[in-house]
């Protein structure tokens, strides 16, 4: 277990002298190149396609987030886990609680928290969610390497021994699939429908219920991470969750003022056969829509528009947007691997919002319906909160339509 | 939305002279800001009266003025270029107050000038306590429970309101000046009446006490769209308590989750918003309850500030440039971040992949009265700075930064420690904030200390005490096992820090024991860049920092590209210190636009982050690195392994560099101009006097003494007064003049143990005379005859080893023995007769010409009698090469450095004869200015030990005129009527006589000490008798108390008399009275009010100066 002792003691001290350092982790990547370093959270082994995320704070919101589903996260920053886990910080909403994410990439070693919401350490945490990850990896090098040459898979094992079958691990690495094409969002999002309570967090009271009702919210899943489904209790709807793949009629049941599509992993051209007829469905009833990530790139799909896959997509918190009515600029939490083809928007669907940094679209909205989404993750959680108020703006849209 | 055409001219406001609390930083922001208008085709006025500035470079802006920055002198500049607008932001505290001062004297409004940046309204609602609560309270934040007085009345209220112990806050200061903690109410009504005073609009807050809540900073940017970007997040390891810049402080935050981050960064805009900031950047304070996350806001900068230059530094954020950008109308959405070569939007917040550590540098052995205590009142006079991919690693680079004598973490003994109950006098240590906390903090860790004991003694968060902890770890096994022989344990030390010098000190070994061994495992650093973006874009910038993987050495990556030119090392002078500071990076930068004049690449290393030399686009390539032997030979041996390394430069930096150049020059690194061996000479006194003798100059009579009686027998020689020095310290440290028997035994029993290294007390426990023979064996006293009532003379001059160009004669103001820092000078002379200049420039020309100078020679004489003696040599660039700069119009230090690339000085001066004594038909004056208000009970009186922490200048037709300004500028306020109290020794009276008569002759009414008024008397002068303070009340101080003097001349003699008159320096400090203590000082200041009086006429910029 982790502990004090061990936190100090990186180098296997006894009093023989100076120990040979014991690299307790390997990550193999598919350029070929291969990692020694310390192997943390769970022993084992994992896999799947490595992205790197820029955010300074909230990486057990990050781990947590159910859209890097089969992703391992190389975090630029170099001290992760400084203010160990709780169980405030999580984004997985399914009901079975289970953590997506594939593994972890750190630079330092993980240290003892520190913070008065602490629980557990990340390490701990990352044991006990069955995480495998490893650090002492030049994270920065690796942000590089993806920046110029696109994203890899990788393969990592986290072995007290130290002895690594590198054979073994090449060819679990030779097997692991594209993201492309890859449906994932089944996978990710809940398979029974469920309601929701919990407002967003506040300092003084935590995560509090909502008791209002006034609009009702179906949420499709597809991923969802829960500060969405905080964000519209804390505006006072009433929500329930579908799976992706659910019976239009079971939405129409709870009959919603709105519906929300998620965000979500993967590749959303991969969900068309369940969420573009679905999505079509409920545009042509002029229900109010609001697409969030994952969730406005199957709208878009359902549109008629196009998707296209990044070459390293946008992992971070302080991703520069532009809303193109107003000109203002938001700074926004962002996180995809795909994106919406501007150029293939249909005649009726009207580009919102830019990314700064690349140009690539960041949000949509059909002329003459209440039908809008964007790229970026307004509900934050980590990062900046500026973009809270397009929550309303989808509220405005449904009091407009009632 | 595009820039504004409504505006053609702007006026920015500089900030004056280096303070504490308000330092080069400025100059830093000045600049961008200057640039960033005149790019855009807007005519730019300056006022800053600080000439050591790159910002007061006359190319920077369309009309310079170097004048003092008050209101009277505001107008004056308004009034002739009709500016219209005026940027209030770039210039701190000194800009913003003197700028709402002019707003509220009616001076915008009646010649229409519009303040961009931040409007007045914005200005007071967050520098006034008051409104400032308001406004929180307005958008729902919280701060402290506070009160507010304007007299102690009210204070003494407040008090039984909130408690002890309770924060006193005065309203419009800066640096949190005249503010502090009281733990008694004796201390609280000490500190009310003192931070009532500071404060120009009377005001203190009276705050509750959140002391050890964690402090955090955000700088903020915003525009006129409402669009708000977080550049950079600070956290201070140092809690609650300790001023922000006397505190260690890190980005980015480390403690913090993203709720909590998100919180503040909420608050931070918010507040923005609410106070109106609408174009530019602000900076906004909070401290955190660490029990449970508990937030309230401290204060807001509605301005760019010390952590402004901070955060650009730590980010690549050109924060300085933006705010300016967006003052003119622009939006953040329309510019580009430049440090991705533009790939990128302004509107973006940077995100880093390090950690970056700044510690700040204290002067408190210059000030041995004052207790080394940190409090909300800032009191360090610099900071270094350092990068690294762990705090570890960028903690111990940051300690060695300082140039403190530390190699990292060293240990440190405690006072008293040994004695019973160790525990509680390491824990009540751990409870003072100290300027050393960090150091005591590992020191009780090696003790055993727990963890929680330690952090409830300090209130440091224990993530921070855990890295130490790590540190002291990894320590220890080196004690225990020495070296490590395989790569990987080694490099684990190196990724934390662990400099060469710091692993030989732990192993009782030399340095280059420890570089071979590393060299052999083949352990070197690598580069990495500082891009704004964690990597996600390319940068071409080559702004970097060195590292150490943890693992992972046979694939590293290192970004440091170097290129394939010739180029030039250029070493900075690290932090700022007393008797180090602005004026030799201002040379260091001028020396990288020289060499890129010259199609020169040049490489910048240095540490300190308020500095332009540290800006990523000064130099074409910069390393912000320690500048130990280490860290340069590192960069050093990367650049030589491509391109043509020409040499590198050490003459700029000051001393810093200069102690490098030997093994620079032993490792076989060319140093361009002045060789090492020069260098040596000059410092050499055998070998200085030798050469004095064959060029048949003359020295003050001098002898070396390696014991206490060989002292005794070479006072006896020389005679007194005599000037004593300790040879291996710098700066003027412990360098007294002894007047009298008891001075030298004074200096024997006081001075000189505190100089005493520990290992030597060790030797010889209880036996004082013998630690000291000890000391002296190896280092021994330099004593020099003192020339009494000498005038003191600083010459500069460049040469390229042939020709010598005499730059600037400066006449001192104050006589010999005064700092030639601290003293006031003049150019040209003001008293020197014609023959007497024309020996000056001909000993110059010989000894410049034997040392075979290439570069800056700067020389001191004393003039006695006629006769020229020779203090101080000194064959780099000095202190005053910017002040002359600015003087002649002449860029010196960019010729210099041509020179010492090889140029001849004919190619930049034609005609050597019309040098710049000849040229200039004006008279500038130099005046230093002093912390002394920052330092409680210490005496104000100057002497050969440097006490200044900036300078002033004074520009005008006549020496009076250009005095008056130069006084006005340290913010000293000339009085124009009034009481003047008189009291100076026998040999000054009757040379203050006609001073004296002339301030009767202006109206002012004389009063005088017994002595001194019977003179006068005696004299026909009107004088009116006031008692001295041993002789019983009412005495001067009492009148000083009351407000009813108006200037001070006070000369004194003798230890004795020295001291009895320090309460009256005193009371003349408190209470901003000016006074005079040396006969030439207070004859220039009655020749300056003559001239006040009858007004000092129209001002003129440098560009029409030299026109």
């Amino acid at each position: 277990m982790y502990n004090e002792k061990q936190s100090r003691d990186i180098s296997g001290n006894n009093d023989a002298g100076w120990e040979p350092i014991k690299k307790t982790g390997v990550i193999l990547f598919s350029d070929g190149s291969i990692k020694y370093g310390y192997g943390i959270g769970k022993i084992g082994v994992t896999y799947g396609e490595v992205c790197f995320n820029t955010s300074i704070t909230g990486y057990q919101e990050i781990i947590s987030d159910p859209s890097y589903s089969h992703q391992i996260i190389n975090f630029t920053f170099p001290h992760i886990g400084n203010v160990g886990t709780n169980y405030e910080d999580l984004e997985t909403a399914n009901p079975d609680g289970k953590i997506h994410i594939s593994g972890v990439i750190t630079h330092a070693m993980i240290n003892l928290p520190s913070n008065y919401r602490s629980k557990l350490s990340l390490n701990d945490w990352m044991k006990q969610q069955g995480i495998v990850g490893i650090s002492g990896i030049d994270t920065r090098q690796l942000t590089k390497n993806i920046r110029d040459n696109g994203m890899m898979n990788c393969v990592i094992e986290h072995s007290e021994s130290c002895n690594f079958d590198i054979p073994k691990l090449q060819k679990i690495l030779s097997e692991v699939k594209s993201m492309e094409g890859m449906d994932l969002a089944t996978d990710a999002s809940t398979k029974t429908i469920y309601q929701n309570y919990q407002k967003s967090w506040d300092w003084n009271f935590g995560y509090e219920d909502n008791k209002d009702s006034k609009i009702k919210i179906a949420l499709i899943d597809y991923g969802i991470k829960s500060n969405i489904i905080r964000m519209l209790n804390h505006f006072g709807c009433e929500i329930k969750v579908f799976p992706p793949n659910c019976n239009i009629n079971q939405i129409f049941d709870f009959n919603p003022d709105g519906v929300l599509l998620s965000n979500g992993p993967g590749d959303p051209h991969a969900t068309i056969n369940y969420s573009v007829p679905l999505i079509k469905n409920l545009i042509q009833k002029d229900m109010p829509i609001f697409g969030i990530c994952l969730g406005h790139q199957i709208l878009a799909l359902a549109l008629g528009a196009k998707t296209i896959k990044m070459s390293f997509g946008h992992h971070g918190a302080n991703h520069p947007v532009q809303d193109l009515d107003s000109k203002k600029v938001l700074i926004t939490s962002m996180n995809h691997g795909f994106a919406v083809d501007t150029q293939s928007l249909p005649a009726e669907v009207v580009e919102t919002h830019r990314s700064l940094f690349d140009d690539s679209n960041c949000g949509i909205r059909v002329k003459e319906k209440p039908i809008f989404s964007v790229q970026f993750h307004p509900e934050a959680s980590p990062g900046p909160q500026d973009c809270y108020y397009i929550f309303e703006k989808f509220l405005d849209n449904i009091n407009s339509n009632l | 939305m595009p820039k504004r055409t409504d505006i053609k001219s702007i006026l920015v406001v500089g900030a004056g002279p280096i303070v504490i609390g308000q330092a080069c930083e400025f100059d830093y922001s000045g600049t961008q800001a200057l640039k960033a208008i005149k790019e855009e085709g807007f005519r730019v006025i300056l006022i800053n009266s600080n000439p050591a500035t790159i910002m007061t470079d006359p190319e920077l802006a369309d009309a310079t003025y170097i004048e003092p920055i008050t209101p009277e002198f505001l107008e004056k500049i308004i009034k002739k270029e009709r500016p219209d607008a005026i940027l209030p932001t770039m210039g701190g505290q000194t800009a913003l107050n003197t700028t709402l001062s002019l707003k509220k004297l009616g001076i915008l409004e009646k010649y229409d000038v519009e303040m961009i940046g931040a409007s007045s309204e914005a200005i007071d609602m967050a520098e006034d306590r008051e409104l400032f609560r308001e406004a929180m309270k307005e958008i729902g934040l919280k701060t402290p429970k506070s009160l507010i007085a304007h007299d102690l009345a009210q204070g003494l209220e407040a008090l039984d309101a909130l408690g002890l112990p309770v924060i006193i806050r005065p309203s419009f200061t800066l640096g949190g000046t005249g503010g502090g903690i009281a733990y008694t109410r004796e201390e609280f009504i000490k500190i009310v009446e003192n931070g009532i005073d500071a404060s120009p609009t009377s005001e203190v807050l009276i705050e509750e006490s959140v002391l050890g809540w964690k402090e955090y900073e955000m700088e903020v940017v915003r525009d006129k769209n409402d669009n708000c970007i977080i550049i950079c997040s600070i956290e201070n390891i140092d809690p609650m308590g300790v001023h922000t810049g006397d505190s260690i402080t890190v980005a980015p935050a480390l403690t913090l989750t993203d709720k909590e981050y998100q919180i503040m960064r909420n608050a931070s805009i918010a507040v923005l918003r609410k106070i109106g900031v609408e174009t530019g950047g602000s900076n906004v304070q909070f401290a955190i309850n660490p029990e449970n996350g508990e937030m309230v806001v401290i204060e807001m900068n509605p301005r760019v500030s010390r952590s402004s230059a901070l955060a650009s530094k730590a980010t690549g954020f050109p924060i300085a440039r933006i705010a300016a950008k967006l003052a003119l109308g622009y939006t953040l959405d329309e510019l580009s971040n430049d440090i991705t070569g533009g790939q990128t939007p302004a509107s973006f917040e940077p995100t880093i992949d390090y950690i970056v550590t700044k510690i700040p540098r204290f002067a408190f052995e210059k000030f041995p009265d004052a207790k080394p205590l940190l409090s909300t009142s800032m009191k360090s006079v610099g900071e270094a700075m350092a990068f690294g991919r762990t705090f570890s690693e960028s903690l111990q680079k940051a300690l060695r930064s300082l140039e403190i004598g530390l190699t990292g973490l060293d240990p440190i003994e405690f006072r008293d420690i040994g004695k019973d109950a160790e525990k509680n006098i390491v824990r009540a240590e751990l409870g003072e904030p100290t300027p050393n906390r960090i150091l005591k903090v590992a020191q009780a860790l090696r003790l055993g200390i727990s963890h929680e004991q330690i952090h409830q003694s300090c209130r440091i968060d224990p993530w921070f005490i855990q890295r130490l902890q790590e540190i002291i770890d990894l320590e220890n096994k080196v004690k225990k096992y020495g070296l490590p022989n395989d790569r990987e344990n080694f490099q684990t030390l190196k990724s934390h820090g662990f400099s060469d010098a710091r692993l030989a000190n732990i192993i009782e070994k030399d340095e280059t024991f420890v570089r071979k061994h590393r060299e052999k495992l083949g352990i070197h650093p690598i580069y990495k860049r500082i891009d704004t973006c964690s990597a996600e874009f390319h940068t071409p910038t080559a702004y970097m920092y060195s590292t150490y993987n943890y693992l992972d050495f046979d694939d590293f990556d290192n970004e440091v590209d170097p290129s394939l030119k010739k180029k030039v090392i250029i070493i900075g002078g690290g932090p700022n210190r007393i008797g180090q500071g602005i004026e030799f990076d201002y040379c260091c930068c001028h020396a990288c636009f020289a060499l890129q004049e010259l199609d020169i690449e040049t490489i910048m290393i240095n540490c300190n982050p308020e500095t332009i030399s540290t800006d990523y686009d000064t130099s074409d390539r910069l390393y912000f690195e320690p500048l130990t032997s280490e860290d340069v030979f590192e960069i050093i041996n990367i650049e030589q392994s491509k391109g043509n390394l020409l040499g590198v430069i050490v003459q700029f930096g000051g001393q810093t560099p200069l102690k490098l150049s030997n093994q620079l020059e032993k490792r076989g690194i060319k140093i361009l101009g002045t060789t090492p061996d020069t260098i040596d000479l000059a410092e050499d006194r055998d070998r200085f006097l030798k050469l004095i003798n064959k060029l048949n100059l003359r020295q003050p009579k001098n002898k070396i003494a390696n014991s206490i009686k060989e002292a005794r027998k070479a006072i006896e020689d020389l005679g007194l007064p005599i000037i004593l020095r300790p040879s291996y310290v710098l700066g003027g440290r412990a360098m007294v003049i002894l007047r009298d028997e008891n001075d030298y035994d004074n200096y024997i029993e006081n001075t000189l143990p505190e100089l005493i290294p520990e290992e030597i007390k060790i030797k010889f426990p209880q036996n004082k005379d013998k630690q000291i023979n000890t000391l002296l064996k190896t280092n021994p006293l330099l004593l020099d005859s003192f020339l009494s009532d000498a005038i003191e003379v600083d010459v500069d001059a460049i040469s390229d080893g042939e020709d010598v160009f005499i730059c600037g004669i400066m006449q001192h103001i104050e006589e010999a023995g005064v700092h030639s820092g601290d003293s006031a000078c003049s150019i040209p002379p003001y008293s020197l007769k014609q023959n007497t200049i024309q020996n000056l420039k001909e000993q110059t020309i010989a000894i410049s010409n034997s040392l075979g100078i290439i570069g800056c020679i700067n020389i001191q004489y004393a003039i006695k009698d006629d006769e020229i003696f020779i203090i101080e040599v000194n064959p780099r660039a000095s202190r005053t090469i910017p002040f002359v700069a600015k003087v002649t119009g002449i860029p010196i230090a960019k010729i210099a450095t041509k020179l010492i690339a090889g140029n001849k000085l004919k190619q930049h001066i034609t005609n050597k004869e019309n040098d710049a004594l000849n040229r200039i038909k004006h008279v500038a004056v130099k005046e230093a200015v002093f912390p002394f208000n920052k330092f409680d009970g210490i005496d104000v009186l100057l002497g050969p030990e440097m006490k200044s922490t900036g300078e002033v200048m004074g520009i005008g037709d006549d020496f009076g005129i250009a005095f008056a300004k130069s006084q006005l500028g340290t913010n000293v306020p000339l009085p124009k009527d009034g009481n003047v109290f008189v009291s100076v020794k026998d040999k000054d009276k009757p040379n203050i006589l006609d001073a004296v008569k002339s301030l009767e002759s202006l109206g002012f009414n004389i009063l005088a000490t017994g002595g001194t008024q019977k003179y006068l008397i005696e004299q026909g002068i009107k004088a009116g008798r006031v008692k001295k303070v041993l002789e019983g009340r009412p005495h001067i101080v009492d009148s000083m108390n009351n407000n009813t003097i108006s200037l001070v001349i006070n000369t004194t003699e003798g230890s004795k008399a020295l001291s009895d008159s320090k309460t009256l320096r005193q009371a003349a400090l408190r209470n901003r009275i000016p006074y005079y203590t040396t006969l030439s000082g207070a004859l220039a200041a009655v020749e300056s009010i003559r001239m006040y009086v009858n007004g000092l006429g129209d001002v003129k910029s440098l560009q029409e100066y030299f026109k």
